[in-house]
């Protein structure tokens, strides 16, 4: 198996845990009331350790002294793989949690399966996350509840953040020929085989927040492969700008 | 022989040092210290995060090396392990008493009241003030209190 291809594999995770991450930090201060900041707080710290731990082995694997820190903050936007979802504005408080809540049910499922990697990091890592991750997905579950089968006013936002991420989900389960490899090694998860199980999840809470699944929706895609919507390099720019600014400044 | 006696005193040491964030209970008695070995005048420290997220786990690791070295102990590595992942199931007893001394309800599936023992409690907010504690509110005794979330 080529290096470069487990390397990009481990960087593709990294960066949906990064981007994740820093989108959700962004509502430190600002979240509806003080025990929601400091949930999204936590959250938010959960997928910048999952990050961390996700950059430094990808940069291990590259070698050469390469660094998570670099990774996350000297690469330019195209060079980025997170899944478009990760990126999409924080929005209202129901967008963010609508984004949450697709995200976390696909990270129960696909983390699930990758405890069962051949490579030990990577399990490792699964193994370690997965027990956050339960925790998020009951956290951005309830909150679809609450929000849909609330007043007028919250059914009709949540509602409308469903309708206006649903292109985004698609993207999730796609195979491209890395994932095609890492799952002939054992190494990596197929993700079209999660996909009906996703399906199930959020059919269930859609259900029970009396929102609508909404059908036939163009879907986009191309994350993976380098191609953003206009907010990542928004993101990025305030991101990285310390260390594109003063090059190795250290705290 | 020596070896052992050598880890044992190592084990002694780092129990004298608190969780950053839990004062009330040692990185031992957390179990985030996994092993302690001696080989070929080397000594491994291998530890664990209790969550990926953790902003006390760097600390951690500085105050292990502030430690060793204060015993003029230079020859060391510390290994990061993650699997298997911390759970609070690593606790004994003990531990668990010294977390409702500090007014924390320990990792269990029936949270209680660290103050008045009622079962009669409400969840506020599963994210508390750091990763692994959630906000309860006793509606016996009216006081809100932390639970160590059971992982």
């Amino acid at each position: 198996m080529a290096k470069d291809l487990l390397y990009q594999y481990v960087l593709a995770l990294g960066d949906d845990a990064l981007i994740l991450g820093q989108r959700l930090s962004q509502w430190a201060y600002k979240g509806p009331f003080l025990e929601e900041d400091i949930a999204l707080s936590n959250i938010s710290l959960d997928m910048f350790g999952r990050a961390n731990l996700l950059l430094e082995y990808a940069a291990s694997i590259k070698g050469n002294n390469a660094t998570a820190d670099e990774l996350a903050f000297k690469r330019n936007e195209r060079e980025f793989s997170n899944h478009i979802l990760c990126e999409q504005p924080n929005g209202n408080f129901a967008d963010t949690m609508v984004r949450q809540f697709f995200l976390d049910a696909f990270y129960k499922l696909f983390l699930q399966k990758l405890t069962n990697s051949k490579d030990e990091q990577l399990s490792g890592i699964a193994q370690k996350s997965i027990k956050e991750t339960t925790y998020h997905l009951r956290h951005s579950s309830k909150w679809i509840i609450r929000l849909g089968d609330g007043t007028a006013e919250s059914h009709a936002k949540v509602q409308s953040a469903i309708d206006n991420l649903w292109m985004f989900t698609n993207e999730l389960f796609e195979i491209n020929e890395i994932d095609k490899e890492m799952v002939k090694e054992k190494i990596g998860v197929d993700c079209s085989s999660i996909k009906a199980e996703w399906d199930n999840i959020i059919d269930d809470v859609l259900a029970e927040a009396t929102l609508r699944r909404p059908e036939n929706t163009h879907m986009t895609s191309g994350g993976r492969e380098g191609i953003h919507t206009e907010h990542l390099g928004h993101l990025l720019s305030d991101m990285q700008y310390l260390q594109r600014a003063y090059p190795d400044a250290k705290w | 022989m020596v070896k052992e006696i050598f880890t044992e005193s190592i084990w002694e040491l780092l129990k004298t040092i608190p969780d950053p964030e839990i004062p009330a209970v040692s990185i031992v008695d957390l179990g985030i210290v996994r092993n302690v070995e001696f080989d070929n005048n080397k000594l491994n420290i291998t530890i664990t995060p209790t969550y990926s997220g953790c902003p006390a786990f760097s600390f951690m690791k500085e105050e292990i090396i502030r430690h060793l070295e204060s015993e003029n102990i230079t020859n060391y590595q510390i290994k990061t392990s993650l699997a298997p992942p911390w759970t609070t199931d690593w606790m004994s007893n003990d531990v668990k008493s010294k977390l409702k001394e500090a007014g924390i309800a320990p990792p269990s599936h029936e949270v209680v009241c660290p103050q008045c023992d009622s079962q009669n409690v409400q969840l506020i907010s599963e994210f508390g003030s750091t990763s692994c504690k959630a906000l309860y509110k006793c509606k016996e005794c009216s006081e809100i209190f932390h639970h160590f979330k059971q992982i």
